[in-house]
């Protein structure tokens, strides 16, 4: 396995990142954003290289990633549909989507689709229920969804 | 009412500096930062300000808690984890006038005697996290934030932190564990975090829509505060209304706005003038209400009398049409998901009680299931060391207690007699 060396623009962030916290512990969560901005998964070696940059113990840094359902620490399709299913969005039509989703592009909760476009991943409550229901792709929000709104939004990704 | 928290919601462009300023952003500073502290925090008392969180917290007694404590420094945490299912009120202001909840964190932190402040926002809000960490940087650069605040002497530094996906962080003990970067799991109290906090100091935890209220507290006065709402339960409140109405949205209303009202002339009622079945008044922690409930008027007092929550402001409606068995599957299959594990009661009973419902829905259901319902619950509740348990079991208790024939039906039927619905649903 190869060395996993943060970037310098990513070690200067982190000494930014360091200077706002008491502890260095505190920039624990900063920082995995961050490495998995980098290095798009939190793998053994990279949750390892965090640990090392913030003196923690290894068991901590998997304890903490584990926990949290932002961080993954698998290999995605190259776009995650988080699609929310909690109560709002299920009333204005989560299950509408989702066998559309499963239909027009063979994607089933927590699968990828072959090409290796999108993995879906269910989701709880995004805060988008006025206008849901919504699906967050990668970072972005997208709301008021329809089979063929969804066919829109994922248009534009590639 | 004339909106207060939500009055510069629609002017284009509030996010930056220039045009914050320029329509009142940071106007209050002057005021606020000549009172003495303990004059402030004086003021925020006889506002009557209560937590917009869900708990209800006079304001002004949890900061006197934290102000008192001798040991520095103090901190000023703002909860801006918004997680409750059918809670989407704090988003306009962090996303569309974020100096608001600066200048309002400045003040604050002066009340409390906090130089230091951070944002904790659920991870999921990035769109809002990019803003709000653009809006800090130019508070910062034309010293709104930093050592001396336009020259007052008062210093007040602000992080935003951001989440990672998990709803517990909303528990502000938890939320403190997550700040500090460790698994987001509530501490024991005592001690309370306004004597031993974050990283052990004096912390003060209030919700972003609290905070927002604080700059027209100074701007405006105590008085005019209380004049709005009820007695008990004064200020504006945001409402975020969402399921079957005709105008779901974000609204800005008085304290002790009538449920029937908020529904039918804000939210221009249900679509296809069906009936209403339930409603769920403050988020998902709070228990169901029945069509007899909607006369009640929404604040603390009132929705609590009526034996639910008045929480979050997040209303859900549901119609004659919706099962309130599948409605409360998918709320126990929320909270299963984002117990955190650390109490026995709460991680196995949510996994036990959406398995009982999970059969009920699906046609497996036994004549003696309504009766496991309530003990696993009964089991569950007071018995875990923050409040999700206790929520989690609100949305069973109450529906088994109003809708017990519907379950019984499901029961005596083997399956759910709204079926067509929501398969057509799955069609469409």
């Amino acid at each position: 396995m190869s060395e996993i060396v943060f970037s310098e623009t990513a070690k200067r962030e982190i000494e930014k990142i360091l200077s706002r916290y008491p502890t260095k512990g505190a920039a624990l969560l900063p920082v995995l954003h961050l490495a998995q901005e980098e290095f798009g998964v939190l793998t053994e070696g990279v949750r390892a290289q965090v640990a090392r940059v913030l003196d923690l113990p290894p068991a901590h840094v998997e304890g903490v990633v584990s926990f949290y359902t932002l961080f993954k620490t698998k290999p995605t399709g190259r776009h995650v549909i988080w699609l929310c299913q909690t109560l709002s969005c299920d009333l204005a039509g989560t299950r509408s989507l989702l066998g559309h989703l499963e239909r027009r592009y063979s994607l089933k909760p927590g699968g990828t689709t072959a090409d290796g476009r999108f993995t879906l991943t269910m989701a709880e409550c995004l805060g988008g229920c006025g206008t849901g229901p919504a699906m967050m792709v990668n970072w972005d929000y997208h709301d008021r969804l329809t089979p063929e709104r969804v066919d829109e939004v994922l248009k534009k990704y590639d | 009412m004339e909106p207060v928290l939500l009055k510069r919601i629609d002017i284009p462009g509030m996010a930056e500096i220039e045009t914050a300023v320029a329509n009142g952003a940071y106007a209050n500073l002057g005021k606020g930062l000549g009172m003495k502290p303990a004059d402030l925090l004086e003021m925020v008392k006889a506002s009557g300000l209560r937590g917009r969180g869900g708990a209800g917290f006079p304001t002004g007694a949890k900061w006197g808690f934290a102000a008192a404590d001798p040991k520095t420094p103090r901190y000023l945490v703002c909860n801006a984890d918004e997680s409750e299912p059918g809670t989407f009120k704090d988003r306009p202001i962090l996303e569309r006038d974020p100096h608001l909840l600066l200048e309002a964190m400045i003040l604050s932190g002066h009340a409390i005697g906090a130089e230091y402040g951070f944002i904790y926002i659920r991870g999921e809000y990035a769109d809002a996290y990019r803003i709000l960490a653009r809006a800090v940087d130019q508070a910062y650069a034309k010293g709104f934030l930093g050592k001396d605040i336009q020259g007052s002497g008062t210093r007040f530094e602000c992080v935003v932190h951001r989440g990672a996906g998990a709803y517990i962080c909303g528990e502000e003990t938890a939320l403190l564990e997550s700040i500090e970067g460790r698994r987001g799991q509530p501490r024991n109290k005592p001690p309370f975090p306004a004597s031993v906090g974050l990283f052990g100091k004096p912390t003060v935890i209030n919700n972003v829509e609290t905070l927002a209220n604080v700059p027209f507290i100074v701007e405006k006065g105590a008085a005019w505060f209380k004049s709005i709402g009820t007695e008990k339960s004064a200020g504006p409140k945001l409402f975020c209304v969402s399921g079957r109405v005709n105008r779901p949205g974000v609204y800005e209303l008085p304290m002790g706005t009538p449920l029937r009202a908020l529904i039918k002339d804000v939210c221009g009622g249900v679509p296809g003038a069906k009936r209403i079945k339930a409603v769920v008044p403050g988020g998902v922690s709070a228990a169901f209400l029945g069509p007899e409930d909607l006369d009640v008027t929404l604040d603390f007092e009132s929705v609590a009398a009526a034996g639910s929550m008045f929480g979050s402001g997040g209303v859900i409606v549901l119609d004659e049409d919706d099962c309130i068995v599948s409605a409360t599957l998918n709320i126990m299959r929320f909270f299963k998901h984002e117990s955190c594990g650390k109490c026995t009661p709460c991680r196995e009973g949510t996994y036990w009680l959406y398995n009982v419902l999970h059969r009920i829905e699906e046609g497996g259901g036994r004549a003696e299931d309504l009766a496991l319902l309530l003990d696993i619950a009964d089991n569950i509740s007071g018995k875990s060391c923050c409040p999700l348990a206790d929520g989690a079991i609100s949305c069973v208790v109450s529906s088994v207690k109003k809708f017990r024939t519907e379950y019984e039906r499901h029961i005596s039927e083997g399956g759910c007699p709204f079926a067509a619905r929501e398969a057509g649903a799955a069609k469409a």
